[in-house]
């Protein structure tokens, strides 16, 4: 059991989980394939990162450095939270970008979504938490690897 | 009531506070929470009001986007300066499409359009034309000065924006750009500042001859990811004078940074005007190096995964131009298709060729004796953003090619070098 704590953007309590990419996550490449298809489930579709490629990421905690890539990367964000397919919590081990962000914040100020959100939690948070480990996040940020 | 971190001032907490109106209360909310995250300081007036909004695309699935457009309008809210878009989604003329085809592109996809296009022209679009990723082009006329504040979307217009032209713009996320816009305001962080502009890489660029600008830029953002780079070393491969040549290699090299990372600025020494002003002291402190030389490139370039079903199989189709083509780019084009083909005898392209670029640019080039020559061999001319047409899951199983590394990204197109591309087309 190791313990981190990062910044809260939006806060929440989670115990499910992990899902982690060493890599940044381009939101437009891995969202879109599923809201197109008005999917049930998220199925990261970017071919780019096989960290987390072809994985089921809604109602996970998806680990990550931060988001890349295109600047729908907000507004694609918004949609899939609308659709409630969403990852409920994105564990940022950097400061969050400024696309993620904006994606959080119009989810949580225009959908009203729970989604949760830390940042800054390190890099050794992303080296340590490995994909399918269950993780504990508290409203204070404090991220529990269980 | 949120309460803000960045300082306002009396009227910006009286809109917070909702004395004009609750849906502007909720944009300015969304600005001010947006800033508060990335510690901004206060809040800039847009001195560049002509916006650039990313989500050009009546995407069926937007329903939250078309419902906050309603309520923006309903509140009597509009972009003063007025705005452009990304290209529109579907051109059928241009762009072969199947009865099927058709179907979903009109209805299951971008069935929402009509009824989009219509909400951005109550929201102050600029005209019928102003549909693409390039706004920057003379030709489209959504040109900022530099040290211009703008709230702009797209991250190869905004990077192109702050690196070329020297504005400033942080990559901000749609719906952020049109709130930016509406207000007149954006908080101040990152590229708007300028300790945010300063580079945390020096990248030195050592091939033994010019960089394909789509696989040097993939390189770069693929190591960097959001940070800004100082390159070095590329000047004396594509000069130091900003004219049609270098501004279309720049464009098609910060799409791929920001595509293949996420770069919202680059300087390249003695060509880009803050390089040209301040040189070396770009660099932040501590900076960290990255050396690109041709077995960098190389191992780049093959790093790139096919996502064709049958990757043995030939191409069925060939898009060029992801960013648009600026106007030197489509000429130079449509006179490497008409002169390959003499030279290999053949009278049409070997699979569907579109050459994309923007309406204006389109417009005038359809005026031209080339424009009926480039047609003869079967390639178009679209304004249509590739990657709209890659959005139809039909399309999953049609081979595309690309010369684009933002397509290749975003899609299962796969990469070819121009010179590769062009000699599929012209079957040499």
């Amino acid at each position: 059991m190791k313990e981190f704590k990062g910044r809260v953007i939006n806060p929440g309590y989670y115990k499910g989980e992990a899902v982690v990419s060493h890599q940044g996550v381009n939101t437009l490449a891995t969202f879109q394939k599923s809201a197109i298809a008005k999917a049930k489930q998220v199925i990261a579709a970017d071919q780019n990162n096989p960290d987390i490629f072809g994985k089921n990421l809604t109602g996970k905690a998806l680990c990550l450095p931060q988001t890349i890539g295109s600047t729908t990367g907000g507004m694609v964000l918004e949609v899939i939270c609308s659709m409630k397919i969403n990852p409920q919590c994105l564990l940022f081990s950097e400061h969050i970008d400024s696309l993620a962000g904006a994606g959080v914040i119009l989810s949580v100020v225009w959908e009203g979504s729970d989604i949760i959100a830390i940042d800054s939690l390190g890099q050794e948070f992303l080296d340590t938490v490995k994909s399918g480990d269950t993780v504990e996040i508290k409203e204070d940020g404090t991220v529990t690897i269980l | 009531m949120y309460e803000p971190k960045m300082q306002l001032t009396e009227g910006q907490r009286r809109i917070l506070n909702g004395e004009e109106g609750d849906v502007k209360a909720k944009v300015m909310e969304t600005i001010v929470r947006y800033g508060d995250m990335f510690e901004a300081d206060r809040l800039v007036p847009v001195t560049h009001g002509q916006g650039h909004l990313v989500t050009s695309f009546g995407l069926s699935l937007l329903k939250p986007i078309y419902r906050t457009m309603d309520e923006l309008i309903s509140a009597g809210l509009k972009v003063d300066g007025g705005f452009t878009m990304d290209p529109r989604p579907v051109d059928f003329e241009n762009v072969k499409c199947n009865p099927l085809d058709r179907i979903l592109f009109s209805t299951v996809l971008y069935g929402a359009q009509g009824r989009y296009e219509e909400q951005l022209k109550k929201l102050g679009l600029s005209g019928d034309n102003a549909f693409s990723c390039a706004c920057y082009f003379d030709e489209m006329g959504n040109v900022p000065k530099k040290g211009d504040i703008l709230s702009w979307a797209e991250s190869s217009a905004v990077n192109y924006a702050n690196s070329v032209l020297g504005a400033r713009c942080n990559r901000n996320s749609g719906m952020i750009d049109i709130f930016g816009a509406v207000l007149g305001l954006v908080p101040n962080f990152g590229l708007l500042t300028d300790e945010g502009r300063k580079a945390k890489w020096k990248v030195i660029v050592k091939t033994t001859k010019k960089p394909i600008p789509q696989i040097l830029g993939s390189a770069i953002g693929i190591k960097v990811m959001e940070d800004v780079p100082y390159i070095v070393g590329l000047d004396q491969w594509i000069g130091t004078e900003l004219n049609d040549e270098t501004r279309s290699y720049l464009k098609d090299f910060g799409a791929a940074t920001a595509s293949n990372g996420a770069v919202g600025l680059y300087h390249v020494e003695n060509l880009t005007p803050e390089a040209v002003e301040l040189g070396d002291s770009l660099l932040a402190e501590g900076y960290k190096e990255y050396v690109v030389d041709d077995a960098e490139l190389e191992r780049v370039y093959k790093s790139y995964p096919v996502m064709w079903k049958d990757p043995d199989k030939e191409g069925t189709i060939a898009f060029i131009g992801c960013p648009h083509l600026s106007r030197a780019q489509l000429n130079e084009w449509a006179d490497k298709i008409i002169n390959g083909l003499k030279e290999t005898g053949k009278k049409k392209v070997k699979c569907q060729t579109v050459l994309c670029t923007a309406p204006p640019v389109m417009k005038e080039f359809e005026k031209t004796e080339k424009y009926r020559e480039l047609l003869k061999t079967g390639a178009r001319v679209t304004y249509i953003c590739p990657l709209m047409y890659t959005s139809n899951p039909l399309t999953k199983s049609r081979r595309i090619m690309t010369s684009s590394n933002k397509l290749r990204t975003y899609s299962v197109a796969r990469y070819y070098k121009d010179d590769e591309l062009l000699d599929y087309i012209i079957g040499k």
